[in-house]
């Protein structure tokens, strides 16, 4: 049994990363994220790892690369318009393989919107933001302590599928304070990126095992000299203009996830087994969600909650289950619709969706959502 | 079929390389190179980061822990290597456009914190892979495929300016002055600080085919004929030094290094916390 | 014999003549091309041409038949 702190959830952030090994920051300060690098500053010299503050949002994703690059488990923290503002980086880290996690406290836009407000318009950006076609896992957590656990997943999955993973937290859950108990570090599962040493690989340091889906990874500086490029490259790192090459590498990015959702995806269902109505939420919006189900339930209405942990990739297949024992699915999300295009998409006619938002940076509240739920 | 210097340094397999006849990026690559030889180091502790431009090929020919990264982003993305590792020599290729215009943010930064990172700065006053557009350094009133008319901005010094920001060592050398900017790059990764080696560079097809320069050879012969030296350019005036390619080093100061002084923070907490310990 | 020799890769040559430009004994040449050893003989082996070809494409190495006793001057 581990120790019991109050916490708010931006320092949960920044105590469950360390915990997962977490020894490189490098970021901007930007609301509502900034307690995540002030955290930072004071943690990671206490424990061997590195601060720095960069000069702007983008040599801070550079630098938490670079850092992945020379060994070290290294993140980034930001909000709407520094997120935007990493976009590019975040597609070199998918097509170099670097592992490295970005943090997202969402608030309202577009540019520079309602920045002390609540709001979760960064779905799409999260999955599309960066040119090209590229694999995204974005986790959302709906509780400090959820965000504890659920920042060392985010390092594992990074670590373990060589890929960039974005932590899709909102306002709400980044600056709310609960009590929570902080795990003991021997009961924490820890996943490092698969090092090995090249020669196995013929000197290929791109070269895939048979029945892997990630190349193995060797720090610079310990002996393996390679190249790393944001180029199309072949097994060897070089850069190459061959089609097949450069699709078969564009494929198995995208594949490596894909191929993986039974490992990757997470969601919650609360109160599903008999529901008539559904509301699918994520991050903070669940916790009114919950209460608004709670308060159908005590009216009478069979009210549940299906709630998708991995926003991307998405739980579609557990959703797709669930739209055809439901009569009814309500989307509930602080914008003005962007997970209910994937809902739809996923639902299709297995039943009807409807969908309740919030644009003005205000928060939706568990009577909003219960009066969705109720209008049928 | 390699010399010795090229077989111990770059990556055989992968030359001859992509640039154009006559471009200087070759040998700035080996003045990097035959430093690295001079001082000894230790190839597995040697990273080079490159931008994106002509120049940053650069990075994929050379036998080091390497990587390309994006456009003007060279110097931020070293910055993370070097601190998560300080041990290793971070070395930075990069153009005149990659470091000076998108990446200008990043360069007088990394100056300011005095990180320890060696920039070497293939400076041909053009952008070369995108076709010829003018660059921060293109000189007022030369022309690119962008300026037709020619260019009406002022140019940049790029060693000046990273003087000015707080880089602790500053040079200026050009591709006809081998000796000389080996020596320079070779002073510059063993300065305990930020170092720049601003190289002139000279790009034959683009901005000399622009701007009437004649042949690789002319251009090369321009710089050893209107080459000053540092020493005798601070005695000049602004008018006397107008075509001059300066060569020498413009500053060597001692600044503390940034990497050092975080490692002060992370032991002076280690030994409060044995402190604490102990009490 | 000379100590040095001078060693051409033609294959890496792209023909822009700064070697032959700045040899200060004119031993070479560009021919079509590539450059061309036309006066071996008045070689000093400064070593111009090796340090300021971008190509890769010349440079002086060791005489094997003589021995290794050449020290580069740079």
């Amino acid at each position: 049994m581990g120790k019991t702190v109050l916490m708010q959830g931006n320092e949960a952030v920044v105590e469950g990363a360390i915990a997962a090994g977490m020894r490189f920051y490098a970021g901007y300060p930007i609301t509502p994220s900034t307690e995540i690098a002030e955290q930072s500053a004071v943690r990671l010299p206490q424990v061997g790892g590195k601060f720095i503050q960069m000069e702007d949002e983008i040599s801070s994703m550079a630098a938490t690369i670079g850092a992945s690059a020379a060994g070290v488990k290294a993140m980034t923290a930001s909000s709407g318009p520094g997120f935007s503002l990493k976009q590019e980086n975040l597609g070199y880290a998918c097509i170099t393989e670097i592992p490295c996690v970005v943090v997202d406290v969402q608030r309202s836009g577009p540019s520079t919107g309602l920045p002390t407000s609540p709001s979760q318009a960064d779905v799409m950006q999260a999955k599309w933001g960066t040119h090209g076609d590229h694999p995204v896992i974005a986790l959302s957590p709906s509780s400090v302590r959820e965000t504890y656990d659920l920042i060392i997943r985010a390092f594992n999955l990074s670590e373990k599928y060589r890929t960039p993973v974005i932590f899709l937290m909102d306002e709400i859950v980044g600056h709310l304070r609960e009590g929570i108990e902080i795990p003991d570090p021997k009961d924490i599962e820890i996943i490092n990126r698969p090092v090995k040493k090249f020669a196995k690989q013929n000197g290929l340091p791109y070269h895939v095992e048979e029945g892997e889906w990630v190349p193995t990874m060797l720090p610079f500086g310990k002996g393996q000299r390679y190249h790393i490029t944001g180029l199309a490259h072949s097994e060897s790192g070089f850069p190459t203009n061959d089609n097949a090459t450069a699709g078969k590498l564009v494929r198995r990015l995208i594949d490596k996830v894909e191929k993986n959702l039974d490992d990757i995806v997470t969601y919650e269902e609360v109160m599903c087994e008999d529901a008539d109505v559904a509301v699918v939420c994520f991050g903070g919006t669940a916790r009114a969600a919950q209460s608004a189900i709670e308060q159908a339930r005590e009216k009478g209405i069979k009210a549940g909650m299906f709630r998708p942990i991995t926003v991307w990739p998405f739980p579609g297949k557990q959703l797709e289950a669930l739209s055809k024992k439901v009569k009814r699915i309500v989307v509930a999300e602080h914008n003005d619709g962007q997970m209910l295009l994937e809902v739809q998409r996923v639902v299709k006619n297995n039943c009807k969706v409807d969908f309740v938002g919030k644009i003005d940076g205000s928060v939706l509240t568990p009577p909003v959502i219960l009066s969705k739920i109720e209008e049928e | 079929m390699a010399s010795e210097l090229i077989d111990k340094y770059m990556r055989p397999e992968h030359l001859p390389h992509i640039w154009c006849p006559g471009c200087g990026n070759g040998i700035i690559m080996r003045d990097v190179a035959q430093a690295i030889e001079n001082l000894g180091l230790d190839h597995d502790k040697v990273v080079i980061v490159s931008g994106i431009g002509c120049s940053s090929r650069a990075a994929g020919y050379m036998d080091f822990n390497t990587i390309h990264t994006t456009h003007g982003r060279a110097i931020a993305f070293a910055t993370g290597i070097k601190l998560a590792n300080p041990e290793l020599n971070v070395i930075v290729l990069a153009g005149d456009g990659d470091i000076s215009a998108i990446g200008g943010n990043h360069l007088i930064h990394a100056a300011r914190r005095n990180i320890g990172i060696t920039v070497v700065v293939f400076n041909n006053n053009i952008y070369g892979m995108t076709g010829g557009q003018y660059s921060p350094t293109t000189p007022r009133g030369e022309k690119g495929t962008t300026a037709p008319y020619g260019n009406i901005d002022r140019s940049f010094d790029i060693a000046g300016l990273a003087y000015g920001a707080g880089a602790s060592f500053a040079a200026r050398g050009s591709v006809y002055h081998v000796q000389q900017t080996i020596s320079y790059i070779q002073q510059g990764i063993s300065h305990k600080g930020f170092s720049i080696i601003d190289v002139a560079d000279i790009c034959p097809t683009y901005y000399g085919r622009k701007n009437k320069k004649g042949s690789a050879v002319d251009m090369m012969k321009y710089q050893r004929d209107n080459a000053v030296m540092q020493d005798k350019a601070v005695t000049m005036t602004a008018e006397e030094l107008k075509g001059k390619v300066v060569i020498g080093v413009l500053a060597q100061v001692n600044y503390p290094e940034f990497t050092k002084e975080y490692q002060k923070i992370i032991d002076r907490l280690g030994r409060e916390a044995e402190e604490r310990e102990r009490s | 014999m000379a100590q040095k020799k001078l060693v051409l890769n033609s294959a890496w040559c792209k023909g822009c003549g700064i070697c032959a430009a700045f040899c200060p004994k004119q031993v070479l040449a560009i021919s079509g091309e590539k450059v061309a050893i036309v006066n071996q003989d008045a070689c000093i082996f400064c070593g111009q041409c090796e340090q300021r070809c971008p190509d890769y494409a010349i440079y002086i190495e060791d005489n094997e038949e003589v021995g290794n006793q050449w020290v580069r001057p740079y």
